[in-house]
């Protein structure tokens, strides 16, 4: 077998552990508490496929939808403006105020004003989201950028390089590690707003479906709801995990032997 | 011919400035492999940053085959001290890319490639990531990149500086072996006085202080002779240089 493929089988037990592991727990939870609040997970897997077809399967894809479309909006932005910020000097000075001004204020409470201008649909879902992943992307990006050595640089220019060619031959491959970590940890926070800002003034996704379980009172309904919050953040990292093995080959040679 | 004339280079450091040269002159024929030598700090690596067209002489003029230099120029190579060897490209792609900035058609870079990674003898590596490599394999990456640019001029940065004893001599060899072979203008900086008297036809010793100062300038005719590391002529070269190295040190401290 290749090691791809060993990779992969690896992973796939890795998995099938961790969810043997976690369902243990839960079994153990439920039969320990006996409070109609914590169904066992065969009623809340039965409850998620029973309600896959009818309608749990549109919050879900509604939710997928809105998580992707907002963290790829922000990380075209992020990625190109933070490299710019990291090189140029003269542009940070100017941007790198603001950001620290406007970073650490959470997004949240602009949310009136997001409904306000952009309506309850998907827009102000996504804009917030987008809002507040694309933060954490450019200032990752911008300090990746930062630390590319000036001889990394100089070798480039000695080979003829222009400025356009040092941020495509080096700053950005320098910076896609980094890059790539930033985008792990803002599909945490990109779930997490998704679930708020679906929690309100909506009918649709993920959140509206958990909040409304709850409000019915149906726990195995509700726990169907987190089952899927969970399989989408594992498919979102499965797939940035595959994005990095394919752009950050570089990065990932850990145990390959010439020859083996 | 390479003349660097009445230079100066200050750069500032904090508040302060550092003239690292002053009124500098220097003049390298066609063909002639010069070395540098002299303790860390005094300036070897700035004059190669100088000649590649990196950094600019603060007054002054260089000329390179009768030409100002302005910036870098398509057929100076250089190759900087720890390689300058990109990461996340393979042997192959590190080796292809500085004919690929330059904008040459693939069809076009391809063989040339081919054929500088077969006579480096990094065939069997040439998908592998310079992490996968050794010290001497990384060092024949940066030649061969620099070869592929077809350069009249090379210039070289310590690049034998972290090898083993005996890469590091199989490397001379081959460095010499290609510098006879195309009788390529070359700049080598360096700290060993035996690569110093092996390499180069003409060495400079300088010496660190502010500015930077020519202790001493030797010529090496028999450099490339075969057996030349075993002959008494070398032996009495290499003592000279060190005995200018040790002055040089001995009057800095008696300041």
């Amino acid at each position: 077998m290749n090691l791809q493929g060993k990779v992969f089988q690896g992973k796939s037990w890795g998995y099938l552990g961790a969810i043997v592991f976690l369902l243990a727990l839960w079994q153990y939870a439920a039969w320990s508490l006996q409070t109609p609040l914590l169904p066992t997970p065969q009623a809340a897997i039965a409850a998620t496929i029973r309600l896959f077809e009818a309608d749990l399967g549109k919050h879900f894809w509604v939710s997928t939808y809105r998580v992707v479309l907002s963290t790829l909006t922000a990380f075209l932005i992020g990625l190109p403006l933070g490299i710019i910020m990291g090189y140029e000097g003269r542009i940070d000075r100017f941007l790198a105020p603001l950001v620290y001004i406007t970073y650490p204020i959470p997004k949240i409470v602009f949310l009136p004003l997001i409904l306000l201008f952009l309506g309850l649909g998907d827009g102000s879902k996504i804009f917030l989201i987008t809002f507040i992943v694309f933060f954490q992307i450019l200032v990752t990006t911008r300090d990746a950028v930062r630390k590319v050595q000036s001889e990394t640089i100089s070798s480039l220019r000695s080979l003829g390089g222009n400025r356009f060619q040092v941020y495509r031959y080096v700053l950005l491959p320098a910076s896609l590690p980094d890059v790539f970590t930033s985008l792990r940890l803002s599909m945490g926070t990109a779930i997490a707003v998704l679930f708020f800002a679906e929690s309100f003034a909506t009918t649709e996704g993920l959140g509206y479906f958990i909040m409304d379980s709850w409000s019915r009172a149906a726990p195995d309904e509700m726990f169907a709801g987190i089952i899927m919050m969970a399989l989408l953040g594992v498919g979102l990292f499965i797939v940035v995990d595959f994005f990095d093995n394919i752009f950050c080959r570089w990065q990932h040679l850990n145990g390959y032997k010439e020859g083996k | 011919m390479i003349e660097v004339s009445h230079c100066d280079f200050i750069y500032n450091q904090g508040k302060s400035q550092v003239k690292v040269y002053d009124d500098f002159n220097l003049t390298i024929e066609r063909g002639e492999s010069l070395v540098l030598i002299g303790p860390s700090g005094c300036g070897k690596s700035t004059l190669l940053y100088l000649l590649s067209g990196l950094l600019k002489p603060t007054a002054g003029n260089i000329k390179i085959f009768s030409e100002s230099v302005k910036g870098t120029r398509q057929k100076t190579a250089f190759i900087l001290q720890e390689y300058g060897l990109f990461p996340w490209l393979t042997v192959e792609q590190n080796v292809s890319l500085g004919l690929r900035v330059r904008h040459t058609v693939k069809r076009n870079y391809k063989p040339l490639v081919e054929e500088m990674i077969r006579k480096m003898g990094l065939g069997e590596v040439k998908h592998n990531f310079p992490s996968q490599l050794s010290g001497g394999q990384r060092q024949r990456v940066a030649l061969a990149r620099a070869l592929t640019l077809q350069p009249d001029l090379l210039l070289m940065d310590e690049p034998l500086s972290a090898l083993d004893a005996l890469t590091r001599e199989r490397l001379q060899g081959l460095l010499l072996e290609i510098w006879q072979e195309q009788r390529l203008t070359t700049v080598l900086v360096t700290h060993s006085i035996e690569e110093a008297v092996f390499l180069g036809s003409r060495i400079l010793v300088l010496l660190d202080g502010r500015p930077t100062k020519v202790v001493g300038e030797i010529s090496n005719p028999l450099v490339g002779k075969p057996g030349y590391r075993q002959t008494e002529e070398f032996f009495q070269k290499t003592s000279y240089v060190r005995s200018l190295l040790e002055r040089g040190g001995l009057d800095e401290s008696a300041r």
